[in-house]
């Protein structure tokens, strides 16, 4: 057995809260051997971005390191000075972040950012030989005309795009460790393919060892030789992925693989009512002749789930837009039970309004941040219901008891002191406060964990039942579809490419487009990514 | 056409629009003015008889809206008329005196822009530091004091107690390069003490601003020296609000300068403007404010170009 190239023994590591710093890292082991891929795995504020960052000897502002070792090949990293870590950083590991839009400079070149680090900051090689490994590079992961890519700004790239390209500028130095900080989950599942197929063909040919942070356990089964998982700062276990998958021994790891459990059950379509919600023929443009939506139409009917997938840029969120009025069509119609809607948000009467709430995918941003849950939720119950006082009081104590929120606990707090899913709870009682027969969910669970999303699901599911509300769900994630929909509608580039109910969607045959996507979401087998890149070249 | 010269053309047909609103204001605002012009310069003993001829000469006997349209038709023609202390063209007289004012604010612009963006940078290098906190206070305290304040303490002791900088700064049209820098420094450097700050401050805020941006620690991931990630990952992001600041310093150095150019007795155009209002020599001062609300105009579209060429979002689209 070779030596290890980092070795991570008890590390202890404080986040400042005011004036108290609070343990992120309770004493965490973690060995890498050269070569060898770890994947990390936990919900947000398990720690693991945190881990991460420290296996470089960095630690965020607000955050510090007060105990433990941390070893890379022979170095004590927490002993080191300043300027002997920055000779390490990007030149012996290096750092691939989850959002390569935000985290790639926007005043400068990709090749010029590739560069920085070999050429510029450790002064391995040339500026022009540098920029020769790139084009080499850019080509192995699969970019776009990888001579000219490089002279591009980030801004002109898709997300996938950058993705790989900053997974090229981590390989720049040729390093012995990659951090790969959830670099897929800000992608569609069509790009993550390429963008895993990228990742882990480069990581093989240059043998780098990795640490592959995700909270998504099928990713992870793909990229990882061992897996490692964290809760609140604490490691539940550590098996060799095959092993993990097939027999996760703690209670936490056996709840994480049985998230996707949950499925609604399908209800038909009734065919002698009325729909909530009909779109007929809707045609919508941003610029003059460039239609974002084309000849859209479906219906949603009470007490259903109607769920509107595809990759981003297909026209879903734009759906939403047209149906609450703040995009008034070119052509077509919204009807609101058989009666056709104002395209205007400003022409609509507050009848019309009511019956269309909507919640969104981050909560944290629609919500007034200085606002008290009873002030967010006594708002729309004025407008609405016309209720003050006492009257307005009980009702949102009803509707925080709804959510499953202990109203005596709640009701005068700020949305900054909730966690996640309680958040997205309060948007729902704030879309519900209206008494709407429709609801607009927009991404209401890709921000969140698994465990929490769930949650919101099944009270959303509860809702509904009770309430006989209908939903359109906006997502991408075809496993919320499973779970929750009755009836789907499929979009790319604008234009309806398949709809109908979720049992016909998810058996075969398949519109190619619906094919791809659903061939597209990783399998927790690892030898998934191999099968599915094998299927097509095949074909 | 590129956007950048789109964008160009758009706002200087803006800035006209904003010119032309300025000249209706100014010519407003001068006829609300107490007093009569013909009565003040032939004086108390004059006879009505000569008042209503010298009105009749000068046109003051038409109605306002005669007046405003031939002052425009003159300006447009580039004619702004004639002072009526001294019957010179006010071309002849504006040109020489905006030279000065240009001079004296480009001597303190040169020192000033780059002093103050330095500190800007290393203060924000060193945020938190002694340094830091030593530049604030200092750039503060200058900025918080009154201009002639400063003036007058400069010229206390770098002119009179220890006799190193002469307090007039009237250099005479015969004085070289060197003695006219020489003769000036005083009025530029209390320019300097003034503009500096704000310049200082915005620049360490821009950079502060960015600071917790992503791409800062990826510079910091790839191994970047403090200096490298100020200068090459932050300033180029920060470039657009310090340009917009520094413009605005540099609109203030040639239009705000009246109290400093008087304390000096410096002859640059805001003396001719506080000259020419005592006496009355309305065309004077009438053409002095429309020169100001030009060079405003002109800095602030200079600065929106700029902003946008420095910014490859709005200059190389998708």
């Amino acid at each position: 057995m070779s030596k290890p190239l980092l070795t991570i023994r008890d590390l202890k590591i404080e986040g400042r809260k005011g004036n108290d710093w609070l343990p992120i890292i309770k004493g965490v082991d973690l060995e890498l051997r050269r070569g060898e891929v770890l994947g990390l795995i936990g919900e947000s504020g398990a720690g693991k971005s945190t881990m991460g960052l420290a296996a470089m000897g960095y630690t965020r502002d607000g955050t510090r390191i007060s105990g433990g070792e941390i070893t890379f090949d022979g170095m004590d990293l927490r002993g080191l000075s300043e300027r002997r870590k920055r000779g390490l950083r990007g030149k012996r590991i290096a750092y691939v972040a989850q959002s390569a839009a935000a985290n790639f400079n926007p005043a400068h070149r990709l090749i010029d950012q590739y560069s920085e680090g070999p050429a510029d900051i450790h002064g391995l090689t040339s500026q022009r030989d540098a920029a020769q490994d790139a084009r080499m590079l850019y080509a192995r992961l699969r970019l776009p005309n990888p001579d000219e890519i490089g002279f591009r700004y980030p801004h002109q790239l898709s997300g996938g795009q950058l993705q790989r390209a900053m997974t090229a500028m981590a390989m720049s130095c040729k390093p012995d460790l990659i951090i790969f900080d959830e670099p897929t989950t800000a992608l569609d599942v069509t790009t993550q393919i390429e963008v895993l197929r990228a990742i882990r063909d480069a990581v093989r040919e240059l043998g780098t060892a990795a640490i592959y942070i995700t909270h998504d356990l099928a990713v992870v089964a793909q990229m990882a030789d061992r897996i490692k998982i964290l809760l609140r700062g604490e490691e539940v276990e550590e098996q060799p992925t095959r092993e993990m998958l097939a027999n996760p021994k703690e209670p936490y790891s056996k709840s994480l693989w049985a998230v996707r459990s949950f499925e609604v059950e399908e209800r038909p379509v009734p065919t002698d009512e009325t729909p909530v919600l009909r779109v007929h023929d809707v045609t919508a443009e941003y610029a003059q002749g460039i239609p974002v939506l084309e000849n859209v139409s479906f219906d949603i009917h009470a007490g259903r789930t109607v769920a509107v997938v595809g990759e981003s840029g297909s026209g879903k969120s734009t759906m939403a837009r047209v149906i609450t009025g703040l995009l008034p069509p070119t052509a077509g119609q919204i009807a609101l039970e058989g009666t056709a809607l104002p395209p205007r948000l400003a022409q609509r009467r507050k009848g019309d309004l009511q019956q269309v709430q909507m919640i969104y995918q981050s909560a944290d941003t629609a919500m007034n941040p200085k606002q008290t849950i009873r002030e967010i939720l006594g708002r729309p119950i004025w407008f609405y219901l016309g209720l003050r006082g006492r009257a307005q009081e009980d009702k949102i104590r009803e509707l925080l008891t709804a959510i499953e929120l202990d109203p005596n606990e709640f009701i005068d707090r700020y949305p900054g002191s909730l966690s996640g899913g309680q958040k997205q709870r309060i948007g729902i009682a704030r879309a519900l406060a209206a008494e709407p027969k429709f609801i607009i969910c927009d991404e209401v669970t890709s921000a969140l964990d698994q465990l929490v999303a769930e949650g919101i699901l099944r009270l959303l599911k509860r809702l509904q039942d009770e309430r006989g509300l209908a939903y359109m769900f906006i997502t991408h994630d075809l496993a919320t579809v499973r779970a929750i929909a009755d009836y789907v509608v499929v979009m790319q580039n604008g234009k309806v490419v398949e709809q109908g109910p979720k049992s016909q969607m998810f058996t075969p045959p398949h519109h190619p487009y619906t094919k791809l996507l659903l061939s597209s979401v990783p399998d927790m087998d690892p030898d998934w990514l191999d099968r599915t890149i094998k299927t097509r070249e095949e074909a | 056409m590129h956007p950048l010269a789109r964008m160009i053309l758009h706002r200087l047909a803006l800035g006209l629009l904003t010119l032309f609103a300025i000249s209706l204001f100014i010519f407003m605002a001068i006829e609300l003015l107490p007093g009569d012009l013909a009565e003040e310069v032939l004086g108390q003993s004059a006879t009505p008889e000569t008042v209503a001829a010298f009105r009749r000469d000068l046109g003051l006997d038409q109605p306002a809206y005669v007046r405003y349209l031939d002052w425009l038709g003159g300006i447009v023609r580039g004619d702004f008329g004639q002072s009526l202390a001294n019957n010179r063209p006010i071309s002849d007289l504006l040109a020489a005196r905006l030279g000065n004012t240009l001079f004296l604010a480009v001597y303190a612009a040169v020192i000033s822009v780059p002093l103050a963006v330095g500190l800007g940078l290393l203060a924000a290098l060193y945020r938190g530091s002694w340094f830091d906190r030593g530049v604030n206070i200092f750039t503060l305290s200058s900025i918080s004091f009154p201009e002639y304040f400063v003036a007058y303490i400069l010229m206390l002791f770098l002119s009179i107690r220890w006799g190193i900088f002469p307090s007039i700064s009237d250099f005479g049209s015969s004085a070289g390069l060197g003695e006219m820098l020489y003769r000036t420094f005083l009025p530029a450097l209390t320019l300097v003490l003034v503009v500096t700050a704000h310049m200082m401050r915005m620049t360490r805020a821009a950079i502060i601003n960015l600071l917790a941006q992503p791409y800062i620690e990826m510079a910091w991931l790839k191994g970047a020296s403090p200096l490298r990630v100020i200068l090459r990952h932050a300033l180029p992001n920060a470039l657009a609000p310090i340009i917009n600041v520094v413009a605005l310093n540099l609109a203030y150095l040639i239009t705000g300068v009246v109290i400093v150019e008087v304390v000096f007795v410096y002859p640059g155009l805001g003396q001719l403007m506080v000259d020419s209002v005592a006496k009355r020599d309305i065309p004077v001062v009438q053409a002095s404010c429309l020169i100001f609300a030009s060079i405003y105009i002109l800095l602030n579209l200079g600065a929106d170009v700029l902003a946008i060429a420095t910014n490859p979002r709005l200059m190389y689209r998708k």
